[in-house]
């Protein structure tokens, strides 16, 4: 990794970006699957337009964490506040509608349906015609069919993916369906955007482009954006603040700077390859 | 060489999603309903509307029924008959106890009590899914039929113990009962069937239609979406047993006229329903037409093509080699073309549009 580098744009950037008040707060998250605490009182925040990595080795807690925040999960302790309003148990629905979406580390797509039809099932929530309108498939119904297409399309033309637009997604190649998981989510128009493992699988051209995506999501549609990645060069070159967990408790949490020289980090994920590098002295 | 879309453009969203966006699709539909309208009734003779084109069209209505809750919801139903019995017991209810109903109102009514009950024995469904929902909605096909038997109200405690619709007119015209002729009761299916279809596929490929699809397709990521999975499961028992419920009415009031629960038995009508979407292809509206043609064509067929290439046998011993037939049929169906004939149409329109080129 070109160290030196990635410092100095790191740092133009921090010192243009603005940040707005904090979006979602969470304070003491705890929840146990049986004896194992897969989150044990973890509590960090994230603000408006940040891009917030969350790292961690295998098993440290990193998914349940984004499904606490989701309401996949049902934390035991602890509340999650987003946009000022807190929760202590989110449903999945609640957290759709508030404006939380999000993609998996195993892509979870409608595999028989097109890419189109994936696309406009994240609009499910926008769409208000009820069922006798949608029956008749004709004035209302129909404009607010056509009003949520173009919509549709507006995220295609955005993730470059107009050539399969009516493919079924079951037939894509891997990366392509990462980046069409991507396009669902971004449909509902989210203001906060989950993104678990989205450059797992791929390779180096791919990871760059997903990389674009996510950046100009977050720059062009001002979106926040909470990820999971096990691949440092991205998560330091793309994240504005890391927060690093390890056996369900909160580690570290700063800019990508501070983490990588924070001492513990070294010694629980970046380990004894840390001063083989030579990036020890900062 | 006449099936090409060289010229035909598509200018907006409208017209790309379109049920059919090929012209030569679209004329080739408008044809074939025509043909319906105004060529079946006059060529075909009482004999093969009773027997073959009658049952085929409310049978079609039953399979998008079914379709719409297995096919595109992804549930799994062994409940078919009971939902169209219950449509049929209802819509006798009805037009006995309130002669003036209008009889369409009465077969709507009956597919809203169906759609009521259905909604019923979709509660499991959030819980259980795959074979365990199948075996949950045969409580229900068991059920039905044991009470409509079990409990006099439901057939105005006749002696006989069946239903007999009676005779009822629509625009002047008698459609059910005895008196009514086949052609009255063909238009009156045919048109139930077309306006079905219609509206479904309209519901399949608005939000509610992804919205089944996704619950079908990745439950939880559908959830994650933003779509209660209660709600959408109930709606799609509901619809569906909504056009099982109609479909079970007309099958007595303008096929039958008068039948027992026999009529709406598991082997009688479920199951052949099932095997209809499963040939016709699962999560298509055209797939149930042509499959319930198929299931409905079939033996009749199978019973006259023997003696017309000069083969005689005894009565028994031809319906046992039909049914072995037709099993058969069934299962090379399956492993040569598991998707259906909704996707064999697709296949072969592929191929007209490049004829004569092979690729």
């Amino acid at each position: 990794m070109p160290e030196p580098m990635n410092e100095t744009t790191k740092d133009t950037m921090t010192a243009e970006r603005m940040f707005g008040d904090v979006l979602l707060d969470v304070d003491g998250i705890s929840i146990s699957f049986g004896g194992v605490k897969a989150l044990d009182g973890v509590s960090f925040n994230v603000r408006e337009h940040e891009v917030l990595a969350i790292i961690g080795p295998n098993g440290a807690g990193k998914s349940s964490m984004l499904n606490c925040i989701n309401g996949f999960y049902h934390p035991q302790e602890g509340t999650i506040t987003f946009k000022g309003s807190p929760h202590h148990q989110m449903q999945t629905h609640e957290a759709a509608s508030q404006g939380i979406a999000r993609t998996f580390q195993n892509i979870a797509l409608f595999k028989g349906m097109s890419t189109l039809d994936n696309i406009m099932t994240g609009r499910s929530l926008k769409m208000k015609k009820n069922f006798l309108w949608q029956a008749l498939y004709f004035g209302p119904a129909l404009k607010e069919e056509l009003e949520h297409r173009a919509k549709a399309e507006e995220i295609i033309d955005f993730l470059e993916i107009e050539a399969i637009r009516k493919t079924p997604v079951g037939k894509l190649p891997y990366g392509l369906q990462k980046r069409v998981e991507l396009g669902r989510a971004l449909a509902a128009e989210p203001d906060l955007l989950l993104l678990d493992e989205p450059m797992a699988g791929m390779n180096h051209e791919e990871k760059e482009d997903m990389c674009r995506y996510i950046l100009d999501v977050n720059d062009e549609f001002g979106t926040t954006i909470v990820l999971i990645e096990h691949d440092m060069s991205v998560v330091m070159d793309i994240s504005d603040r890391v927060v690093v967990l390890d056996y369900g408790k909160k580690l570290a949490d700063g800019t990508p700077d501070e983490v990588r020289a924070n001492q513990d980090v070294i010694d629980a994920y970046l380990g004894v390859s840390h001063d083989e590098n030579g990036n020890g002295d900062e | 060489m006449f099936y090409r879309e060289a010229g035909q453009f598509k200018t907006s969203y409208d017209k790309d999603q379109a049920v059919f966006p090929i012209m030569q699709d679209r004329w080739f539909i408008v044809a074939v309903i025509l043909a319906a309208y105004f060529v079946v009734p006059f060529v075909a003779d009482e004999y093969w509307l009773q027997a073959v084109i009658i049952p085929f069209l409310i049978l079609a209505l039953a399979a998008i029924g079914l379709n719409i809750l297995t096919g595109y919801a992804g549930q799994v139903s062994l409940g078919t008959g009971a939902f169209m019995a219950i449509g049929a017991y209802a819509c006798y209810k009805l037009t006995t106890n309130i002669p003036d109903l209008n009889i369409v109102v009465a077969f709507l009514i009956s597919g809203l009590m169906a759609a009521a009950v259905g909604i019923v024995f979709g509660i499991p469904s959030l819980r259980i899914k795959g074979f365990y929902l199948a075996v949950a909605t045969l409580a229900a096909q068991f059920f039905v039929l044991w009470l409509f038997n079990k409990v006099g109200w439901f057939y105005n405690d006749n002696p006989s113990g069946t239903i007999t619709a009676p005779p009822r007119e629509l625009f002047g015209v008698t459609i059910t009962g005895p008196r009514a002729t086949a052609e009255a009761r063909y238009f009156v299916s045919l048109t139930f069937l077309v306006i079905g279809a219609v509206v479904a596929k309209n519901l399949v490929r608005g939000r509610l239609g992804r919205s089944w699809m996704a619950i079908r397709d990745m439950d939880i990521a559908a959830e994650i979406i933003g779509i209660r999975p209660l709600q959408t499961k109930l709606m799609a028992f509901a619809v569906s047993s909504f056009y099982c419920g109609v479909a079970g009415a007309l099958y007595i009031f303008c096929w039958l006229g008068s039948a027992e629960t026999e009529a709406f038995d598991l082997l009688q009508v479920s199951f052949p329903v099932l095997f209809m979407i499963i040939i016709g292809g699962l999560g298509s509206i055209i797939g149930s037409i042509m499959g319930a043609a198929f299931i409905t064509v079939m033996p009749i067929f199978l019973t006259n093509f023997p003696p017309m290439i000069g083969i005689h046998m005894a009565t028994d011993l031809q319906k046992h080699i039909e049914e072995i037939i037709f099993g058969g049929m069934i299962v090379f169906f399956l492993i040569a073309e598991p998707h259906g004939f909704a996707r064999l149409w697709q296949i072969g329109k592929e191929k007209l549009r490049r004829w004569p080129f092979p690729y």
